[in-house]
């Protein structure tokens, strides 16, 4: 208690007294502000900004500072009072940066009132830099360490300060953003009726219109998106299932190759099928080529538009649909089928009463999760799309556009927004009320029953070919950066690689002069830095949610689940709305890029948290707390051990994420920090389909060694594991 | 092999002088827990003198663990005050209680070996590894588990994972030990021999032991006081013999050993007892307070014996031959009262008619 108080108070202490308050335009790590803190405002600390410079804004920070640092002092000896100090100060501190940095900005006050009270401001700053958020943090954990000295949280600072920082960042990076672009819908200019403006910009014909029905012209995007997002789901859940079955009920021999397609959408940016189609049935494809040469019959430009993005889509998140429903039928207690097929019912009645209907539950699940991916997939309409408009697509046009018009934009992301969220909603609703997953702690010894032999044959037809087909596009998609001119030129030819990868020696040494390099190095780079930190807070978030329990919890799991389902061009748009002024003006930064992988990905790390969390027996946690030891050492020396190979799959997981997404990312690149993805999809916008399909592969074949690595590497861990695991009998202890 | 053929003894081992002998006083006052809606434990007052053993006892879901849980500080008390040896330790984290917890499944840290396994309370504290070293032996000698150290908890049996828990939780010198169902994951014999060491340990150590199960027979055998719980709240306390030979209700006696409840009537006061009608026999019973009219009546089955000429008249329902003593059910117009007789020799036959007497403290009167 009293050490995190002192580590506080340090972080206080640096924001404030040690590193500029604001952000500096050469980095902070280039320490030319050091030279400059004495004659510069903007390149010194807060205090000296105040002392010195005339700022007196910083001076309420600077006494809350001083309240809670002598709480920190005091709390060794009278913890109540010490709490109440460190409580205090923190909270005071909070407020008084929040209100310097929302009032005053580049241009003095933000606000017109403010001038009228206090008077004109002379000066101005920027954003807030290392000191502003070092002294932010600090007086967060002033504020959460006194909500434990006064016996909150179990009394545990620790536990207080990750509850606390969790919170902070879904509000600072999810709900804050997400809240500006909602706000910007209802924004109104001079001389309109806000109810009038908001409505017409939610209601406007280009997004609700059915022209579609009555004419030939295209129906409006949220109605292409909803038809989309519905056929999507309905085919990728049925061919789920029948590979779900395939694997699991039948005894088809190349069952772990078909494991293997799970990985597929993981290592896969979300544009690469879509070019694998158009290399098949584009106009140059093979198909239509074929077509022509032998028949003489055009097949014309089908492939483009929404029977395009639907079989991509299906390709894309069939996957998906299949890991989840493998899970759905494993987890069908087999000693029910057996007790089905004890009371006379032959396979057909078991599989139609029994297994299926368990199944539904699950089945439903995954539609709605393939809905959602659907409807937040940007790569595959971006790229096959041509006229025929979804919302996420849309959203980027209205942002991009000449007209930039974050009103449309704003109206669209929310429409968005609500469909995902719905589909969270009935997610919940679906999981919450009838989960019939029948997996226990106590092993079933039983076997599962084999399919029915009509269902077999069904499974059998539909999964074989389809197979063959993900196969014959993945080929085609990848071999496509070997030739010279796909449809026209098929002379094989390695220029593509060269132009994207080429490598030349000069006098001073390499010479990356492939023009892939650069964003290659900046993506794998700020990947590198997001990954960790996705790790981290998300094991840490997962340990929260699973091991501690304090006031406000699940408020925090539903908060964290909401951030989840909001589609990555929604998070893209807000951020470069949200963080485009001070006080946070991160757009054009690096910083952005590693905070939107981290927030983007942060499901992965708390996932993969949450399921080993669940191995590993909560008793062990809290003999760790009665034998003296902190939380935070029970973080590092019980828990994290136990978790390795969470954190070895959260780490690589989230590294292959950051380096294949792209919806969020396309709003956020820069010329400075440009990503692979962004880079590939602006190469096939322009018709430069080698260079995006070679550069499309290298970046497969990486990931894919890369998860083959974590696949290798976690494996052996855990058969360790299990060799050392505890034989102790009953792992959940009994509550009494 | 079994567990109890391979272990070596505890008691002799044991050596009070290697650890020294402190004790609290635990007091709880007015401790309650709610979830939500839900109430776990039910405000109640409850002292544990310094040095005592006291079992929570009682079916699962009266709140017992949920106690046990709040005075290690794994639960925080929706309300009241919790007082370790004087001290308010209600908002205090586990580790400033200066308690140790025995954990149900042992809790052992499965990635460290047993020695580690014991130290890692001392090293939370802030010793050295050369400073905890020399304790962890000490204390895993004395629960004769010298030189398995450097196994992994997986590498030994169930009862030698017990003594690694008991050991870790001992070499922190608690004022106070606690137990959660300690016993229930070991085989019956080996549990019947830890419990007597567990008790021989805590008398030699003088430490204050709060000890959970569900096992009434557990409890009688170690405690020198007993706290039955029932519904989230104290269905009673004393010492064994009071709980035994004197319940104050019927789910005290009913869960304190064997017990026939049967109905009767008190018709008269006459000083300290109640003259009570049983069917159509009388009765002169301590009253304890209870008021005239209808009655609640416990009879232990070992207090029944057969051959009183106006006893309870009844016909020998059931006879089961139990080796030791015999077991026999008797309908009589009061119920049926299930008995055991001591006489192997001259068993009871089904069909006898029988007059019921009733020795020694062995009947009684409770409230419902």
């Amino acid at each position: 208690m009293r050490r995190f108080a002192f580590f506080a108070l340090a972080l206080v202490f640096v924001g404030l007294v040690l590193v500029p308050w604001h952000m500096q335009a050469a980095g902070v790590l280039s320490f030319g502000w050091v030279a400059r803190a004495s004659t510069r405002a903007d390149a010194a600390p807060a205090l000296l900004q105040a002392m010195w410079f005339g700022r007196w804004w910083f001076w309420p920070v600077c006494a809350a500072a001083m309240l809670g640092g002598a709480g920190a002092l005091l709390i060794g000896r009278d913890r109540r009072l010490g709490g109440a100090l460190l409580l205090a100060g923190g909270l005071a501190g909070l407020a008084a940066t929040a209100l310097q940095g929302g009032m005053i900005g580049p241009r003095g006050w933000f606000h017109a009132w403010p001038a009228e009270l206090f008077g004109a401001l002379k000066t101005r700053q920027f954003g807030i830099g290392l000191g502003g958020a070092a002294a932010t943090l600090g007086f967060m954990a002033f504020a959460t360490t006194g909500l434990a000295a006064r016996g909150r949280f179990r009394g545990d600072a620790f536990v207080a300060f990750a509850v606390g920082l969790v919170a902070a960042l879904i509000a600072l990076f999810t709900v804050w953003p997400v809240g500006i672009v909602l706000a910007k819908v209802f924004t109104v200019e001079a001389g309109q009726n806000a109810f009038a403006a908001s409505a017409g910009r939610i209601f406007e014909p280009k997004i609700w219109g059915l022209d579609c029905l009555s004419s030939g012209r295209s129906c409006g995007v949220a109605w292409n998106t909803l038809a989309l997002a519905i056929s999507t789901a309905t085919a990728a859940t049925g061919l789920g299932l029948c590979f779900a079955l395939l694997v699991t009920r039948t005894s088809f021999p190349a069952k772990r190759l078909m494991r293997l397609l799970t990985v597929l959408p993981i290592v896969t940016p979300p544009f690469v099928i879509g070019l694998g189609l158009i290399l098949i049935f584009g106009r140059s494809g093979i198909v239509n080529q074929a077509a022509f040469s032998l028949f003489g019959v055009e097949l014309g430009r089908w492939i483009y538009g929404f029977n395009g993005v639907w079989l991509a889509q299906v390709f894309s998140f069939t996957p998906t649909a299949f890991l989840v429903l493998i899970g759905v039928v494993e987890g069908i207690s087999p000693t029910l089928e057996e007790a089905s097929s004890t009371l006379r019912a032959n396979r057909a009645r078991t599989f139609s009463k029994v297994s299926f209907p368990l199944m539904r539950p699950g089945i439903a699940n995954a539609f709605l999760v393939v809905f959602v991916e659907s409807i937040a997939d940007f790569g595959n309409p971006i790229v096959l799309g041509g006229s025929f408009g979804v919302l996420s697509t849309d959203i980027y046009f209205a942002v991009v556009g000449a007209q930039a018009d974050f009103s449309r934009a704003g109206a669209l992301a929310l429409l968005l927004l609500l469909f995902a969220l719905g589909a969270f909603w009935l997610q919940r609703r679906v999981l919450g009320r009838a989960s019939y997953v029948s997996m226990s702690g106590k092993g079933d010894a039983g076997l599962p029953q084999p399919l029915p032999d009509r269902v077999r044959r069904v499974v059998y037809a539909i999964a074989l070919p389809w197979t063959a087909l993900t196969v014959l596009v993945y080929t085609l998609a990848l071999s496509g950066g070997f030739v010279k001119t796909w449809g026209r030129d098929w002379t094989p030819t390695l220029s593509h690689y060269g132009r994207a990868f080429g490598v030349e020696w000069g006098p001073s040494g390499v010479i990356w002069s492939g023009t892939a390099w650069h964003s290659f190095f900046t993506t794998v780079q700020l990947a590198a830095i997001g990954a960790p930190a996705t790790a981290a807070l998300g094991i840490l978030t997962a340990w929260l949610l699973t091991r501690q329990r304090f006031a406000g919890r699940s408020a925090l799991e539903f908060a964290l689940l909401l951030s989840f389902a909001v589609p990555g061009t929604v998070i893209g748009v807000s951020y470069i709305l949200a963080f485009n002024v001070p006080p946070l003006e991160l757009t054009g930064t690096a910083v952005i890029l590693v905070l939107c992988f981290t927030f983007r990905n942060l499901p992965v790390g708390v996932r993969a948290g949450m399921a080993a969390m669940s191995q590993i027996d909560g008793s062990l946690d809290e003999a760790s707390s009665v034998l003296r030891a902190s939380a935070l050492r029970t973080m590092t020396r019980v828990v994290l051990p136990l978790l390795r190979p969470a954190i070895v799959t959260a780490l690589i997981y989230s590294f292959v994420r950051a380096i294949t997404t792209v919806s969020a990312v396309i709003f956020l690149t820069s010329a400075e920090h440009e990503m692979a993805t962004v880079f590939i999809i602006n190469r096939v916008i322009n018709g430069d389909y080698g260079l995006a399909i070679a550069y499309a592969s290298v970046l497969i074949v990486m990931m894919a060694l890369a998860m083959g690595l974590i696949r290798l590497l976690v494996g052996e861990r855990r058969i360790g594991r299990r060799a050392s695991a505890p034989a102790a009998p009953a792992p959940i202890p009994q509550r009494a | 092999m079994s567990d109890a053929a391979t272990l070596p003894p505890l008691a002799p081992l044991l050596d009070g002088g290697a650890f020294r002998a402190r004790a609290s006083e635990v007091r709880l006052e007015g401790v309650g827990k709610r979830y939500g809606a839900v109430t776990a434990v039910k405000p109640l007052d409850l002292v544990i003198e310094a040095g005592t053993l006291v079992t929570l006892l009682g079916p699962s879901g009266c709140g017992k663990t949920t106690l046990l849980r709040m005075i290690a500080g794994l639960e925080q008390p929706s309300e009241g005050r919790l007082m370790i040896g004087g001290r308010d330790a209600t908002t205090l984290a586990p580790g400033e209680r200066d308690v140790s917890l025995v954990f149900q499944s042992y809790a052992l840290f499965p990635h460290m070996s047993v020695s580690e396994n014991v130290r890692y309370g001392l090293q939370s504290s802030g010793l050295s590894k050369r400073e905890a070293l020399p304790k962890a032996e000490a204390a895993l000698a004395q629960v004769g588990l010298s030189g398995f150290g450097e196994r992994l908890p997986s590498e030994l049996s169930g009862g030698q994972q017990q003594r690694v828990a008991l050991a870790r939780a001992l070499v922190l010198e608690p004022s106070v030990l606690l137990f959660d169902e300690p016993l229930s994951n070991l085989d019956a014999r080996l549990r019947r021999r830890m419990r007597e060491e567990i008790r021989e340990l805590q008398q030699r150590l003088g430490v204050t032991v709060i000890y959970v199960t569900h096992d009434q027979s557990e409890a009688l055998a170690v405690s020198d006081r007993i706290v039955v719980m029932r519904n989230a709240e104290i269905a009673q306390a004393g010492t064994p013999e009071d709980l035994y030979r004197r319940p104050e209700t019927v789910f005290a006696a009913t869960f304190m050993g064997e017990a026939n409840h049967l109905k009767g009537e008190i018709v008269g006061h006459e000083g300290e007892f109640a003259t009570v009608k049983l069917a159509d026999v009388m009765l002169r019973l301590p009253h304890r307070g209870l008021p005239l009219g209808p009655v609640d009546i416990v009879i232990r089955p070992e207090s029944v014996r057969t051959g009183a000429p106006d006893g309870l008249r009844g016909t020998v329902r059931r006879v089961t031959y139990m080796g030791a003593n015999v077991e026999y059910t008797v309908g009589t117009a009061a119920g049926d009262v299930f008995a055991l007789g001591f006489d192997p020799d001259r068993p009871p036959r089904v069909g006898d008619d029988v007059a019921l007497s009733f020795v020694g403290g062995g009947i009684m009167l409770v409230r419902p």
